[in-house]
């Protein structure tokens, strides 16, 4: 199981990268929030995906699952969630003042060299 | 057990929500910026006369034994980050008053500050590491809105980058803790580095902590990572760029002393002789810019990649002079970081222009900018005895102890184009035939040279009174370089 989402996160990552590298502005916005998908897969996987109780403590229980990489995620998601929506405001005005999406007409040099 | 060490966090948190309030009242949100401010300075000195009677102070938040809550944890560096961010982001804001302009006041810039100084002392004094990673959103989130506040055309595509560079370098961040809790088992700093140190750092783990070094390596810009920097940081007003090269760069600095200090130190041969290398291509890295650019903004962002060089190197040498020196160069490059930006922020408001050729004589008309500029810069290049001397001269029997000759020998070179390329925007701005000034508020121009004047004065005070400030400064570096005193005063109570 831990094998199969290694593999899944590796797929998010391979996409995310693609979309990261390309020069649509929402490309690259979408490679973002494929990127943090994939870290949120593998910060789950990572904790180990054994245990098949509930993470409530009560005697006798042995074979529960870790709770604390849910709560990692959980916190990861919300902060990727808000991060994301603003990036997605920003690249619309960037768009609409800047009248491209596209990022390689967006090097400008406005320093004195 | 004891909740002062969350004040200087929790201060500004709660002051910026206040802030909100107030939005169509400027006036009202400038009082409360700094009533709030003055409160966060007064219990962060507390924390530091604290930490200084009583050793490291520790809370371990909602009464969990200490391993499985989440820990706040304030060892003298970190009190005394905290409260140098706080005295410098008071003066920021009284600059800003006169700066920043109306809309943009209206528009929660002093909201924005204040959380971003939230995540700043949190980063600081936390002592978890996913923590960690939730203060630095915090504090990116903040300078996100201050980097693209305005909307201007040249924001709006420097702040793409810098959000997108941000976004990916804190997908990482993500990643790394994922690798560290999967080998270690835990999020506890201290307790990470007790583990670590049982089972005597296999090579994983130095994977770890270069990957992690990546992580705090694109927030402060050492070498191969700062390319985003200097287009960034020159976009936003002066005001807002002086919070960021005084500040946000240097929690990634913070952070990288406190990893590679606590968790990374069996394998010194490997993790340290990295940084030690990625330290001195920095310094290369930001004197060629430093000398590169006709651009006031330009060359002081590079100056502070090549700080940054210097504070690492000082880390990368784990003897006890290199670490004094870190943190006593680490301190002063916050205060005359500070001050050189909020400098040139006047002699751009005073031009016109941030174009070095397009100057002169600047001191026939403002002999008192021209005069403190040259304390400033004289600081930041190390004249003894202002503040850069000490700090360098630590860190440079540090290398030499250490017999690392030849890095000792570049610090030693970039000191030189430091003072090179900070007097060339002397010689440029202040010599020379005066220029057609357009005219501008003398009175505005008086009220910006205040707090300017009053950091300047900072950093002389703390140059002078090294003597004063070097048992703080040594209680400090020995908790760095001791992690078992860190370690049992966060898990042994």
């Amino acid at each position: 199981m831990e094998l199969l989402m290694a593999i899944v996160a590796g797929l998010l990552f391979t996409a995310a990268i693609y979309l990261i590298l390309s020069r649509s502005l929402i490309k690259v916005v979408l490679g973002t929030g494929l990127l943090s998908h994939g870290a949120h897969l593998f910060i789950l996987t990572m904790g180990g995906l054994g245990g098949s109780a509930p993470p409530v403590l009560a005697d006798g229980a042995g074979d529960f699952a870790d709770p604390l990489p849910q709560a990692l995620i959980l916190t990861a998601i919300v902060i990727s969630f808000g991060v994301t929506a603003f990036i997605l405001v920003l690249a619309y005005r960037t768009y609409a003042v800047h009248e491209t999406d596209d990022l390689s007409l967006m090097k400008g040099n406005d320093e004195h060299d | 057990m004891i909740n002062l060490l969350l004040f200087p966090v929790i201060i500004p948190f709660f002051t910026a929500i206040l802030l909100l309030f107030f939005k169509e009242q400027v006036r009202v949100q400038r009082v409360l910026t700094v009533i709030g401010l003055s409160a966060g300075i007064v219990s962060a000195l507390a924390l530091v006369s604290k930490v200084k009677q009583d050793g490291i102070q520790s809370l371990t938040l909602g009464s969990w034994p200490a391993p499985f809550g989440i820990t706040m944890v304030s060892d003298m560096l970190s009190a005394l980050l905290v409260t140098t961010t706080l005295i410098i982001t008071l003066l920021i804001a009284i600059y800003s008053f006169s700066s920043i302009g109306v809309e943009r006041e209206r528009y929660f810039y002093y909201s924005a500050m204040l959380f971003m100084i939230t995540g700043v002392n949190g980063a600081f004094t936390t002592g978890d590491i996913f923590n960690m990673f939730v203060f630095f959103e915090v504090l990116l989130i903040a300078s996100y809105l201050l980097i693209v506040l305005g909307g201007e055309k040249r924001q709006l595509r420097e702040s793409i980058k810098y959000i997108l560079v941000n976004v990916i370098s804190s997908a990482f961040f993500v990643i790394t803790i994922a690798y560290l809790y999967s080998v270690v088992g835990t999020l506890n700093m201290a307790d990470i580095g007790e583990k670590i140190a049982s089972i005597g750092q296999p090579p994983i783990l130095s994977v770890i902590g270069v990957l992690m070094m990546l992580v705090f390596g694109i927030k402060a810009g050492i070498f191969p990572l700062y390319f985003w920097m200097p287009g960034s940081y020159a976009a936003p007003p002066v005001p807002v760029l002086a919070l960021f090269g005084a500040l946000l760069t240097k929690v990634g600095v913070y952070a990288i002393m406190r990893i590679d200090t606590l968790f990374f130190v069996s394998d010194l041969a490997f993790t340290h002789t990295i940084l030690l290398v990625l330290a001195l291509l920095t310094i290369v890295a930001g004197c060629i810019g430093a000398l590169a650019y006709f651009d006031l903004k330009q060359i002081i962002i590079y100056n502070i990649l090549i700080a940054i060089g210097v504070i690492l190197f000082g880390v990368a040498q784990m003897n006890e002079p290199g670490m004094q020196g870190a943190i006593f160069y680490l301190l002063h490059d916050m205060l005359i970081k500070g001050a050189l930006f909020l400098l040139i922020g006047i002699i751009i408001f005073v031009t016109g222009t941030s174009n070095l050729r397009e100057m002169g004589g600047l001191i026939k008309t403002h002999p008192t900018l021209g005069w403190m500029y040259l304390i400033a810069a004289f600081g930041l290049a190390g004249i003894p005895p202002l503040s850069g001397f000490a700090g360098k001269l630590l860190i440079i029997e540090g290398g030499f102890t250490q017999g690392h000759l030849f890095g000792t020998i570049i610090i030693l070179a970039s000191s030189l184009v430091v003072l090179l390329s900070v007097i060339r925007i002397f010689l440029y701005a202040f010599w020379g035939e005066p220029r057609p000034l357009k005219t501008t508020d003398r009175s505005v121009y008086r009220r910006m040279m205040v707090p300017a004047v009053l950091l300047v004065a900072l950093s002389v005070v703390y140059g002078v009174g090294t003597e004063w400030i070097y048992p703080y400064v040594s209680d400090a570096a020995r908790v760095l370089l001791d992690p078992d005193s860190y370690i049992t005063a966060v898990l042994k109570e």
